[in-house]
């Protein structure tokens, strides 16, 4: 009797989630949970509050599995209504904090909208194709562009060129797989690449310099290459097998900036060096290759849009972070998946995973 | 399920997307793989150059310190300098035992309680692996004898500094203000204002005073050099070096002989004085009495210093030329005059009575005149010359606050005159709105707030709600005396860049002009020339000028007087004793100087402040020196400038 209950009790907590998706999540954690130890200089405070929003993005990620995609999915038009709303607020009373205004006070909490955006746009879209399935043509693409280009001209006049580009990437995957044409997509990066020039044009100084400085950190050394070049010292002199836990000179004697969030895998890589990066990476490549596979399952067309567009944009996650750190992208405020030190990011990656096993669940049955 | 049923092509669309999911799959292996071969790069073909760059826990780029810039009077004499000397400086990361470390220390060189004092506070704002300096200002000898030592003390490093110095030390502390450590503030504001990098490595940072204001101007911009270091960390050989670009050269407008002058003439007594070139806005001369010694505060004051400093009841460290507050008195009457003859509410040479006491209509208090017996009647350059108070009663009572506020405002009384200094206080120049303001607390009613009859009439000679810093009055005094050209008065006339020598001179040209008559500003100079001859209220330090010279005395009201009773002085407890008020400028065709005088709780304004100015104006228009300070002065040398190398400070 008290055997097949906490049996029947796992199963109903294991249920909805993904086995797979959940052993390659908890290997991160695992490793997070030891950088971040060595990066904060041994806090049991980080450590704790850590597995305090751990616990919250859990019980989030399983609640969202439990959905059905079809219910959370009537949330898709409200919720990216809303979204849009706040960004014209922030545009209108937001808080400026370092020359760019992301943030709205409403009341009980500061919000930043353009983190709501990141799941927003991508339902929204899902939502919208699915809605016109069967008379898809070219008009409900051009709807799709707009639906992508309004929010993301709103975060980039905050200006955010990082949370911009996050944002109109997750969807403009959405429209990738739901069948943009090939034409329109070379077509795109060609003028992309014409129109870079007038880019920089636009670009805010500090953009130019964080340009500039990953072509040629030596070129501000102490100013803005300072980070860059510390991290690549860092990941440098990690070699194949690492300084050892606790061992990272760089880390300890306070060369990397940011090393508890941002720069977490530059700790991380000084400290178990070419083969801890290549565990890492496979645990990535593992959690992407589930996702892409709970993608191919999907039933719906719905389905298959968001999953695929929450996929890429967790590769782009941890791409861009990688990148930024060692040296070949510039420096964006990209953390890195389950990996960096803060709630916000995390639970809404657990929102994305979450839904993702949601529409995973479906085709089992 | 219903949905497949509505799909147009479920086997294309499934196709499709099966394409399109390898694309996007192999497109991440790909960028994944790409991040591989950067690892590889980075933590196998390019190990060794990393590692040496991490070895050890070395630095591999050491930011080189610029020279903090000089400043200069007008005449170039050095007034803040930099010196080299020596520092024993302590890594708290690299020593095992700090204390044992310290006491053995103590056996080669002499360290005192408050040397560790000092370093304990410094310990605890810095982190374990910066540096912290246990003894600063070490001579040759010593750190001769340490560096023979130092094998036997790891972490513990003797470094050539430069520091920070003010040779004139209270004399010019009012204006040069000071540096400091830069503490956990200053590194937040650095931050927010992305000049980290360029403070990498630096120590101190300007806190006070021009060295505050000017400090992106005196810091200059950081060099670096990038090292080479061996396994044990010393340096093996510079790969790379940037000269820093060491900061810029200030020149003041500041005379430092005649602040010397106006220093000794002070003598002992409190107040402030400031001297303006009407010419140029430029300031001569700013002295706050008593003062400080600045280089106190350089490495951290002691805490006995700051007590005995902080508690003194004669508040040195409070700049009484730009903050110091007090009702101007007489000294009001000439702008007060100039405002009547604008507004029309007099025309020159109208005589009018000036008798002992001055009543409101229907009301039987009696504002008194200072000379009980009152002057007769008088025109408004003979009411300025014998300060007669009773006739700037009635024309600020006939003209009424709405007018005479615009028209004294011009003056930039009751606004901050713009000085390169921060902290200027604003003063107060009464107006309905300012009182309705002022009072507007719960603890005031509405009848206080209102604004009575009564109010405008003890402004009218430079008392009630009116209050000036010294400043205000001398740059005041300075536009009246150049016929309405309006500077914002600068202690800086001239920057010099430290790269190419080019320079930035600081305003060069008036910002306006008043609006007022030219026949106004002579008529109004004519009483204040008055005011030096015969009869006028300072007719004995007129006496024996060789040049022309135009003022007005002022005696400011520390308490308030009963009605019928009588000030006398030796009732009343020094705080409590008038102000003594002076304004001047001269010569008055063509004047070069313009000065206002504060003496606290000194009497009347033609004893004691008064004296001071026209001993001043002697000395810088003619040379010559009273003879009982000539001895007091201190000696300035010619400027040396060289003798700086920024390979020191390595």
């Amino acid at each position: 009797m008290q055997v097949s209950l906490a049996k029947r009790l796992t199963r109903a907590i294991m249920d909805p989630l993904d086995g797979w998706l959940l052993a390659l999540l908890a290997g991160v954690f695992v490793l997070s949970m030891i950088a971040l130890f060595s990066a904060s200089n041994q806090s049991w405070a980080k450590i704790d509050n850590k597995l305090v929003y751990t616990a919250l993005s859990l019980l989030i990620m399983w609640l969202l599995a439990r959905l059905s995609p079809q219910t959370v999915m009537h949330l898709a038009l409200p919720l990216y209504v809303a979204g849009v709303l706040l960004l014209v607020g922030v545009e209108l009373f937001g808080i400026t904090v370092n020359g760019s205004t992301r943030w709205l006070n409403v009341g009980i909490a500061r919000i930043q909208p353009s983190e709501i955006m990141k799941i927003a746009l991508p339902m929204m879209l899902a939502w919208y194709f699915q809605k016109y399935e069967t008379t898809l043509n070219w008009r409900h693409y051009v709807v799709a562009a707009v639906l992508i280009v309004i929010p993301g001209l709103l975060i980039l006049k905050q200006p955010d060129l990082g949370t911009a580009t996050l944002v109109m990437g997750a969807g403009f995957f959405a429209l990738f797989f739901a069948g943009l044409s090939w034409k329109i997509i070379i077509g795109g990066g060609v003028a992309f690449l014409a129109s870079l020039p007038v880019v920089w044009n636009l670009m805010h100084d500090y953009q130019r310099k964080r340009v500039l400085t990953l072509i040629d950190p030596m070129e501000d050394p102490l100013g803005a290459g300072y980070h860059i070049i510390q991290s690549m010292i860092a990941i440098g002199s990690g070699g194949v097998w690492g300084k050892g836990w606790l061992a990272g000179s760089q880390t300890h004697l306070d060369y990397i900036p940011e090393r508890t969030t941002d720069f977490i895998f530059a700790v991380y890589s000084e400290e178990f060096g070419l083969a801890g990066n290549l565990l890492l990476l496979a645990l990535y490549l593992g959690i992407i290759s589930r996702c892409l596979l709970i993608t191919a399952r999907a039933p719906t067309l719905y389905g298959r849009l968001l999953a695929g567009a929450i996929t890429l944009s967790f590769f782009v996650y941890v791409f861009v972070n990688m990148g930024m750190v060692a040296g070949i992208l510039p420096v964006v405020g990209v953390p890195l998946p389950f990996m960096s030190y803060g709630g916000t990011a995390t639970v809404s990656l657990a929102i994305g995973l979450g839904m993702l096993m949601g529409i995973g669940k479906l085709q089992r049955r | 399920m219903k949905q497949a049923a509505r799909l147009k092509d479920p086997h294309t669309e499934e196709r499709q997307l099966y394409w399109r999911l390898l694309v996007a799959y192999l497109f991440m292996v790909l960028m994944l793989l790409l991040l591989v071969a950067r690892f590889v790069w980075l933590q196998v073909f390019q190990y060794e150059h990393f590692a040496t760059l991490a070895q050890n826990n070395s630095i591999s780029l050491v930011p080189v310190q610029p020279n903090r810039g000089l400043i200069v009077d007008r005449n170039g004499i050095e007034l803040a300098r930099n010196y080299a000397s020596y520092t024993l400086e302590l890594t708290p990361d690299k020593i095992d035992n700090l204390d044992a470390t310290i006491k053995a220390l103590g056996q080669v060189v002499p360290i005192t309680p408050r040397d560790l004092k000092r370093f304990q506070k410094f310990l605890s704002e810095s982190k374990d692996f910066e540096p912290v300096p246990l003894r600063l200002k070490m001579d040759d000898v010593e750190a001769a004898r340490l560096a023979a030592n130092l094998w036997r003390f790891p972490g513990v490093e003797v470094k050539a500094r430069l520091y920070r110095d003010y040779p004139y030390k209270e004399l010019t502390s009012h204006v040069l203000g000071y540096i400091g450590r830069i503490g956990p503030r200053e590194k937040d504001r650095l931050a927010a204002d992305e000049k980290t990098a360029n403070y990498r490595g630096a120590t101190h940072i300007g806190k006070l005073g021009l060295e505050a204001v000017y400090e992106d101007d005196l810091h200059g911009q950081n060099g670096f050099e990038e090292i080479e270091t061996d396994s044990a960390g010393r340096a093996v050989r510079s790969l790379r070096r940037t000269a820093p670009v060491h900061g810029n050269t200030l020149q003041l407008a500041l005379d430092i002989h005649l602040q010397d002058v106006a220093d000794k003439l002070f003598g002992a007594r409190r107040g402030a004085l400031v001297a303006i070139d009407p010419g140029s806005g430029g300031v001569l001369a700013l002295l706050s009495k008593p003062s400080f010694d600045p280089n106190l505060f350089i490495d951290g004051i002691d805490s006995q210093s700051w007590q005995s400093l902080n508690s003194d009841w004669q508040r040195p460290l409070i700049n009484r030329a730009i903050r110091g507050m007090y009702p101007p008195g007489s000294t009001f009457k000439p702008f007060m005059g100039m405002a009547a003859l604008e507004a029309g509410a007099i025309t020159p040479n109208e005589i009018r009575p000036a008798p002992g006491y001055f009543t409101l209509p229907g009301s039987s208090h009696q504002f008194r005149d200072s000379n009980p017996r009152g002057n007769g009647s008088a025109n408004l350059a003979k009411a300025i010359a014998v300060s007669s108070d009773t006739f700037f009663y009635k024309l600020a009572w006939d003209m009424g606050i709405d007018r005479i506020h615009p028209l004294l405002a011009q003056f930039g009384l009751g606004s901050r005159t713009g000085i390169d200094l921060d902290g200027e206080a604003v003063g107060v120049l009464p107006s309905k709105e300012w009182k309705a303001r002022r009072f507007a607390g719960t603890r005031y009613r509405d009848e206080h707030r209102r604004w009575l009859p009564a109010d405008v009439v003890s402004i009218g000679i430079g008392q009630g709600f009116n209050t000036y810093t010294p400043l205000q009055m001398a740059n005041a005094t300075a536009m009246l005396a150049n016929d309405g050209k309006a500077f914002h008065p600068h202690l800086v006339q001239k920057v010099t860049d430290a790269r190419n020598g080019k320079t930035r001179l600081i305003e060069a040209a008036p910002y306006k002009q008043l609006p007022f008559k030219q026949q106004h500003y002579d008529y109004i100079k004519q009483g204040m020339r008055a005011v030096m001859l015969p009869g006028g209220t300072g007719w004995r330090l007129g006496q024996g000028l060789q040049y022309s010279m135009a003022g007005k005395t002022g005696t400011a009201q520390v308490v308030q007087i009963k009605q019928g009773a009588k000030y006398n002085a030796g009732a009343l407890a020094e705080q409590h004793r008038d102000h003594s008020w002076f304004i001047a400028f001269a010569p008055v065709e063509q004047p070069k100087i313009a000065v206002a005088v504060i003496v606290e709780n000194a009497g009347f304004g033609a004893t004691a402040a008064a004296p001071i100015a026209r001993a001043l104006f002697d000395y810088y228009l003619t040379g010559k020196l009273p003879d009982d300070i000539r001895g007091q002065l201190e000696t300035f040398p010619p400027s040396a400038t060289g003798k700086q190398d920024a390979s020191v400070a390595r």
